[in-house]
């Protein structure tokens, strides 16, 4: 068999290994997908009112708050399953069976690999799940084509990916759970001080440029341009450029880490 | 068999200043059974470790072959040749035991079918299928080591690596264990075991070396390495003071315990060295109250291996509570 061959058949196999966890273990990944499903009834039904003329005005209602914030929490939501993967890649490299994986003659990155891929997909369907309660509490978009849900929807799959491969780094370093749980804070807070609640320029002078440019606002802004149809300008390229360089960055981080000695 | 399933020369290891291992050359022929004897912290699982390309060899190691393959250059062919049941339980404790049999299968990308067979093959020869479809985390110990045997011998490895494989082990398991062992090595398999306890090396190796403070203390087969230990006594204890008396005028050279009233006379157990014994009590018309025979254990070995001064400053009463 080809390099390429073990590469995709062990990864997928150890995908089918963390599937399996995810689905006999759901706790987790259900209390992970709380936390945007609260923020967003929250912000919609307790702030909505007030949120809504900051972002549109005073003629605006919670409708178009509705609108403005789905975008955000739907990427919040990878943040938060991504918390998930660290603490689940440092629980697993606590297990002797990772010992037994790297004395075998199996593709030396489908552990990781695994992961991530096992990550992405459960981002992918928190999406879904998130996504179908802002539609139930009125979210639609306006006039997005094919060819723009389709961008929409590799833009979520190039977002998971890269910060699933920087929680999987995370998750390696960590010695523990609790201690993957801490490192892997950012992933909600980012989001926090990004443009997902409020516009950026609504924000302190000092702090907009570091809320303008951080990961998460720029795919905000791109997600929204595509569904809602709102000015996408340069956050477009900013966000790819972003979903590349954590890829790189986090696979860089986490492979080496992973074939450094245990212990 | 000249075939070296392991050669090793010079290895080494050390984190920071702590030196692990010091040079040790390890040579296993194809086909028989190695075990490295030696307390906690000897350095046993670093080696285990070591050749089994879980960790890279110390600098300054000599050349490392497993299987035929360097251990350095060809780091997966060696892996293809072996299999490893480390000393902490190697299993998914979130999955079935069949769910992790089919996982090995998968990762030795044995067909569908073939790999359905010989996990069901295992666990059935393992004794698990009655908990085959439980959660690997609610097996006990024993049965815990078991799956992790059964994992390691899919795919068929013909270098088996154990690193205590019984400790922790109730004595039904160890010998369930000592079982399967013996089975592996009449199919021809090479096993590398690592374990605290003589006996165990005794029963199953057909070579022992003893690991002490990083080094190869000793090497030899069972018989030659108890040999070198004059740990084993017969011990003698009596109730009358007379017959105590008596019996230490009859076996002199026994070493006296007044308080117990019991004599300790150096033996290597053999039934004849007994009969020597029995015989001069016979002759003296003495019965012994309790007669027990102590063979050389781990203790015993390494007092007499590593600094023989040490071993002659042992009082006996240390000695006796060793056991």
């Amino acid at each position: 068999m080809s390099t390429l061959g073990m590469a995709v058949r062990d990864s997928s196999t150890m995908l089918r290994r963390n599937l399996l966890h995810a689905r006999r273990y759901p706790s987790m990944t259900l209390n992970l997908l709380l936390t945007p499903i609260m923020l967003l009834l929250l912000f919609v039904y307790i702030f909505g009112n007030v949120m809504s003329t900051g972002v549109g005005g005073a003629s605006a209602d919670r409708a178009d708050y509705i609108a403005y914030v789905v975008p955000g929490l739907l990427l919040m939501t990878i943040g938060s399953t991504v918390i998930g993967t660290a603490v689940s890649v440092s629980n697993d490299m606590s297990e002797g069976i990772i010992a037994r994986f790297r004395t075998m003659a199996i593709h030396r990155g489908s552990v990781l690999i695994g992961h991530v891929a096992g990550s992405v997909l459960q981002s992918i369907a928190s999406v879904v799940l998130v996504g179908a309660v802002g539609v139930a509490i009125g979210f639609r978009s306006t006039g997005a084509t094919a060819l723009e849900w389709l961008a929409a929807f590799g833009l979520i799959v190039l977002f998971a990916t890269a910060l699933t491969w920087i929680a999987v780094g995370m998750g390696l370093v960590s010695p523990n759970a609790e201690a993957a749980s801490n490192n892997a804070l950012p992933m909600i807070l980012l989001p926090l001080l990004s443009s997902a609640f409020i516009p950026v320029d609504t924000m302190p002078g000092w702090f907009r440029p570091i809320a303008e440019y951080q990961p998460f606002t720029p795919a905000i802004e791109t997600l929204r341009g595509l569904l809602l149809g709102t000015e996408i300008g340069h956050n477009g390229w900013l966000a790819l450029g972003w979903c590349i360089a954590l890829t790189v960055l986090g696979y860089v981080w986490s492979t080496s880490t992973f074939n450094r000695d245990p212990k | 068999m000249t075939d070296l399933a392991i050669a090793a020369s010079g290895l080494r290891k050390s984190y920071g200043t702590k030196t692990v291992l010091d040079g040790i050359d390890i040579a296993v022929p194809a086909g028989t059974v190695f075990a490295l004897l030696g307390p906690n912290g000897a350095g046993k699982t670093t080696a285990v470790n070591i050749l089994s390309t879980l960790i890279s060899p110390g600098a300054g190691s000599g050349p490392v072959r497993v299987g035929g393959h360097d251990l350095v250059a060809a780091p997966q062919a060696v892996r293809g040749s072996i299999g490893v049941t480390g000393q902490f339980s190697a299993v998914d404790g979130l999955i079935t035991g069949t769910e992790n049999m089919l996982l090995m299968a998968d990762l030795h990308r044995l067909p569908k079918a073939e790999g359905r067979r010989a996990a069901a093959e295992l666990l059935e020869r393992f004794d698990l299928v009655e908990a085959a479809d439980k959660p690997a985390s609610t097996y006990s110990g024993g049965m815990k080591r078991r799956l992790d045997i059964a994992m390691t011998l899919v795919g068929d490895p013909r270098i088996i690596f154990l690193d205590e494989p019984t400790t922790g082990l109730d004595p039904r398991s160890r010998h369930t264990m000592w079982q399967i062992i013996r089975g592996l090595v009449a199919g021809g398999v090479t096993v590398f075991l690592t374990t605290q306890y003589l006996e165990e090396a005794d029963q199953l190796a057909d070579r022992i070396a003893v690991l002490h403070g990083g080094r190869i203390a000793a090497e030899g087969t069972a018989a030659e390495l108890k040999r070198l230990v004059p740990g084993g006594h017969v011990l003698l204890r009596f109730s009358e003071p007379q017959a105590y008396e008596a019996a230490a005028a009859a076996l002199r050279g026994a070493g006296r315990d007044d308080e117990s009233l019991s004599l300790q006379i150096a033996s290597g157990g053999s039934q004849r060295e007994l009969r020597a014994v029995l015989d001069e009590l016979d002759a003296a018309g003495i019965e012994a109250d309790e007669l027990t025979v102590h063979t050389p254990d781990l203790d015993d070995v390494f007092f007499a291996l590593t600094d023989p001064a040490d071993l002659a400053a042992v009082p006996h009463q240390t000695k006796e509570t060793v056991r």
